[in-house]
């Protein structure tokens, strides 16, 4: 029979996760293989060199570069304090004497003896990595991290912003295609994560922020207002690191659009467990989708898949969705792969798929504009 | 492979582009007193898991290549037969690439516009991206600096600075700022980060002093020795040295392709500029080649601003492309710019969302003529855009005094003005899906015409299969061969256009023409916001037909021999033909009112057959 390869963004009750929990530099991992970790546990620190800060001596005292080393006090590797005098030039008489004082505390670098400059390092930036999601630490990578796993129900989005995080689930809306509006937001969604239908709204998304809404997941979102929370227009897909309250996970795309029945169904069988999420989202090579991981200590390996599920590609009765004008965000089942190529109304040659959508109409639709629903 | 003394022997060749997502493999064949494409094949690059060996997708494209040709090139052992012998083998083979996200370079001079921007020029024609710029002068405090640079993880560091002579203090002082930040190599952290000094030679010793522990210091010859002179090519060949040497080193599979290959692997674009400059010398024409991407514009060009030698640019336009970038697009050209371009209204929150849905999923294709038409409209702008950067960018050596005469004076050009002349450039050539899969070729010469805005006579050709990087590296190997291919199956030569320059009244005249097609003369007056297109098309060895042709421009205009001076000249044809833009230049549609731009936009649209009719 017939069949395209059409990726579609995963969606399952089950799965084993395995998350990797790495330092940017080398530095301590403060847990062992077996141990139970939540989300907020810290795994791994260690210490960023600190700021490198220069100073031109030589120019301070008035000196050629290459007499430096004639008046330096500290010495490359010592210890500085701010104000500290780093470096003293005695003068014929005690009122021409003169120093040079530290501009930060850390340490000294390095002496120049031909710009005159020294370079003083800040103190260490401290920086932990948090264990995320709710698992057992099966790897240590020494020095470096470690590796998390998992049993979980996992969603993966379209795209996101804001980055990690985690909440008990809460369904805000009574189906997958009502708008999460502003009145749906109450006081109670506090550090939670909250499900909506097809749409949530630039005041539902302001609301959220305001109360302290961990994160929130939902068909589709409008690109007016995400630039409005923003302040800024999204030019390329790189998200993850922006300064918002809220996380937003959007599982469908831009414009009112309703979330996969599959989707909404798993996040409402899961009401009032923990969800673990990220939405940052990276569209290029090594493509990164948001996520919602909600963890399940009662799954084990034997009902757990391991991710890697096998791609079957679409076949004639495969549910799809459309991710593109004309028929963007409808949803129906392949009824034929006719192998020619043919010409779209945009006189544009390409291969398509024969689609019946739910309403009974029928249409013909590039293969590159569809997406597998993919749910099991 | 074999080895040829004399490269008029090379009768067959092989070369692949290992692109990041797609190799493309094609087969030339010397036949019938001609280098010719005869077969093209491809098949998914394989630098990732779980393959992880560059030449699995060679091999790949390799084998259609011999399916689709009927010779065998590959023995039993996955290896090339050569030399070629009957229908078997090859004698060469030559591959690009850009794989595993190209070369990605960090560069850093003294002052901004002047030596920094030299190095940034040799980066980029070199073939790098050039991820960030390091200056004395670039307004970030020391700190920041160092902060960018430990980020950054570049392949290499070009570091220059000072001229002959000139300063050595603030080239050292770079030079530390390097060293405090103790920059790791993108790939791989078993070697040190390759760093080349092409700057003041006076300083280099003190700058080996500096650096010579922490990296890979290679010191060249001073890419800007005198204020007045530039001297990119020791540093461009080193880039491309070390590129071999350690990036192309450290990406699977690369060290048994660049054994198979007869020259250097060369980075993409660093290939493209070759094939674009060899081309202007051969013909002794200025060119200007565009490849617009999903993420990317790359603009090169090789004008002669002293009318003699020929200076060649090459700018990247990061965030400028039709899928990863489109949302960039919409957002550094704004809303009402890409709309001008569109003769009918659409809603704007809808078409934000669309735009957002074509990032986010950039692999859909326009279904519908309204999705076409906004889709070309969005690469018209990505295209300005791009074209503005390359102006600003291929400028006359900044920072040299200048010996004016009366004369001068009143031209206004000064230190640092552009080279790119849009009179005086002879061929446009575009590249990338939305130009070279354009369902109908006049959308492309329009897209070309109405973003870049030749002026004169100007030839438009596209790069059917962009096979440029391929035929960039041949140039190394069998020149002749390069260029025969590059005419007649690489380029599709869609025509000229002929647009007089000058603001004209509306309405009025701006020239008549004459011009003797092979069907017959045609002959008239083209008037202010008239276009008009002129059939004249392809030879059978697929090299454009040629007509002569008479243009008597009106007093205030000039069609490339001065203000009302009349040219004779032999017009090249092509798929599209000859095209007559009588809307001036410069020519800024906004000048227009609402109604007046949504009726010349259907009137250009329908003379020159852009679109179905009634479907815009």
């Amino acid at each position: 029979m017939a069949h395209a390869y059409t990726p579609g963004l995963k969606v399952t009750d089950k799965i084993l996760i395995k998350k990797d929990r790495i330092l940017p530099l080398k530095g301590d991992v403060l847990v062992k293989v077996g141990d139970k970790v939540t989300p907020q546990d810290i795994v791994a620190r260690t210490h960023l060199p600190g700021n490198v800060v220069p100073l031109n001596v030589a120019n301070k005292l008035s000196l050629p570069p290459e007499d430096l080393a004639e008046v330096m006090i500290k010495k490359e590797g010592d210890e500085i304090k701010e104000g500290e005098a780093i470096a003293f030039k005695k003068g014929f008489i005690k009122w021409f004497n003169a120093d040079c004082k530290a501009t930060i505390t850390g340490t000294l670098e390095s002496i120049s003896t031909i710009t005159g400059q020294v370079l003083q390092r800040g103190m260490p930036i401290p920086v932990e990595v948090k264990a995320y999601i709710t698992g057992e630490v099966t790897e240590v990578i020494e020095n470096e991290g470690v590796v998390i796993d998992t049993y979980a129900a996992f969603v993966q989005g379209i795209f996101g912003i804001g980055g990690e995080t985690s909440g008990e689930i809460v369904i805000a809306t009574p189906d997958n295609l009502t708008i999460l509006s502003d009145d749906l937001i109450t006081d109670d969604m506090k550090g939670k994560v909250v499900v909506g239908g097809s749409l949530v709204t630039a005041k539902a998304m302001d609301k959220a922020c305001k109360i302290g809404v961990h994160g929130i997941v939902v068909g589709g979102f409008d690109d007016q207002d995400l630039r409005d929370i923003l302040g800024y227009d999204i030019g390329v897909a790189i998200t993850g690191n922006e300064d918002i309250v809220t996380t937003l996970v959007v599982t469908e795309g831009f414009g009112e659009i309703a979330m996969a029945h599959g989707t909404f169904d798993l996040l409402k069988a899961n009401a009032g467990k923990q969800a673990c999420m990220n939405g940052a989202t990276q569209i290029r090579a090594g493509v990164i989708r948001p996520e919602i991981i909600i963890p399940k200590e009662e799954l084990s390996i034997t009902d757990a898949g391991d991710g890697k599920s096998e791609i079957t590609g679409i076949k004639v009765g495969s549910p799809i969705r459309v991710i593109r004008h004309p028929y963007f965000g409808r949803l129906g089942n392949v009824t034929g792969l006719p192998s020619p190529l043919h010409v779209l109304e945009s006189e544009s040659k390409a291969r398509i798929l024969e689609v019946e959508f739910e309403d009974g109409e029928k249409a013909i639709v590039p293969r590159a504009n569809v997406e597998m629903i993919e749910s099991k | 492979m074999a080895k040829f003394e004399n490269s008029d022997d090379i009768k067959i060749i092989v070369a692949t582009d290992c692109g990041s997502t797609t190799t493309k493999a094609i087969l030339i064949e010397f036949t019938n007193g001609e280098y010719r494409l005869t077969t093209r094949g491809e098949a998914p690059t394989t630098v990732e898991a779980p393959f992880e060996d560059v030449t699995m997708g060679v091999l790949n494209a390799v084998a259609e290549l011999e399916e689709l040709s009927g010779r065998k090139l590959l023995d039993d052992n996955g290896k090339f037969i050569s030399p070629a012998n009957g229908k078997e083998g090859t004698d060469v083979f030559i591959s690009t690439s850009s794989a595993g996200g190209g070369l990605q370079m960090m560069v850093a001079g003294v002052v901004r516009s002047m030596t920094a921007e030299s190095a940034e020029r040799a980066a980029l024609g070199a073939g790098a991206i050039v991820m960030d710029v390091i200056a004395s002068n670039d307004k970030r405090l020391p700190h920041q600096q160092i902060e960018r640079i430990r980020q950054l993880r570049p392949d290499m560091i070009l570091l220059s600075g000072g001229i002959d002579g000139g300063t050595t203090t603030h080239v050292v002082e770079i030079a530390e700022l390097i060293s405090a930040a103790d920059p790791r190599p993108r790939l791989g952290s078993s070697y040190k980060l390759p760093v080349i000094y092409a700057g003041n030679k006076n300083a280099a010793k003190n700058v080996e002093e500096t650096l010579g522990d922490k990296v890979d210091l290679k010191v060249v010859d001073n890419l800007r020795p005198v204020l007045e002179r530039e001297n990119l090519l020791p540093a461009r060949e080193e880039i491309h040295e070390l590129f071999m040497e350690h990036v192309m080193a450290q990406a699977p599979g690369y060290k048994k392709l660049m054994d198979w290959s007869d020259a250097p692997i060369m980075p993409t674009p660093g290939a493209v500029g070759l094939i674009i400059q060899t081309i202007a010398e051969q013909y002794g024409i200025e060119a200007l080649g565009v490849d617009i991407g999903g993420a990317t514009t790359d603009v090169f060009s090789v004008f002669r601003p002293d009318g003699k030698e020929a200076v060649f640019n090459r700018t990247v336009s990061a965030n400028l492309g039709m899928s990863y970038s489109i949302s960039n697009v919409f957002a550094e050209a704004t809303l009402p710019k890409v709309m001008r371009w569109v003769p009918f209204k659409m809603d704007e929150r809808d078409l934000r969302n669309r735009v957002k849905n074509k990032m986010i999923r950039p692999t859909t294709i326009p279904q519908s003529m309204e999705e076409l038409i906004f889709e070309q409209a969005i690469a018209k702008e990505a295209l300005r855009l791009a074209h503005i950067q390359h102006k600003s960018f291929a400028t006359v050596l900044k920072g040299v005094q200048q010996q004016r005469t009366i004369a001068d004076a009143f031209e206004q050009s000064s230190s640092g003005s552009s080279i790119v002349n849009m009179m005086t450039l002879d061929m446009l050539i575009g590249s990338g899906g939305v130009l070279s899969h354009a369902p109908r070729r006049q959308q492309s010469a329009l897209m070309m015409i109405d973003a870049f805005s030749p002026e004169g006579l100007t030839r438009l050709a596209v790069d059917s299969i962009f096979m440029m990087p391929q035929l960039g590296v041949l140039t190394e190997v069998q020149p002749k061969a390069a260029t025969e291919v590059f005419e007649k199956d690489c380029l599709i030569h869609l025509g000229t256009c002929v647009a007089p320059v000058g603001v004209p009244k509306k309405g009025g005249p701006l020239m008549k023409y004459t011009i003797e097609l092979p069907t017959g003369t045609v002959s008239g007056t083209l008037n202010h916001l008239e276009m008009k297109k002129f059939e004249l098309g392809l030879q059978e060895n697929g090299l454009p037909q040629m007509a002569k042709a008479t243009f008597e421009p009106e007093k205030n205009f000039d069609i490339g021999a001065g203000k009302g001076q009349p040219l004779t000249k032999e017009l090249h044809g092509g798929v599209v033909g000859i095209i007559l833009d009588g809307r001036g230049r410069p020519f800024d549609l906004s000048t227009l009112s609402e109604d007046d731009r949504v009726k010349y936009l259907k009137e250009w649209m329908t003379e020159l057959d852009i679109y179905p009719a009634g479907k815009f």
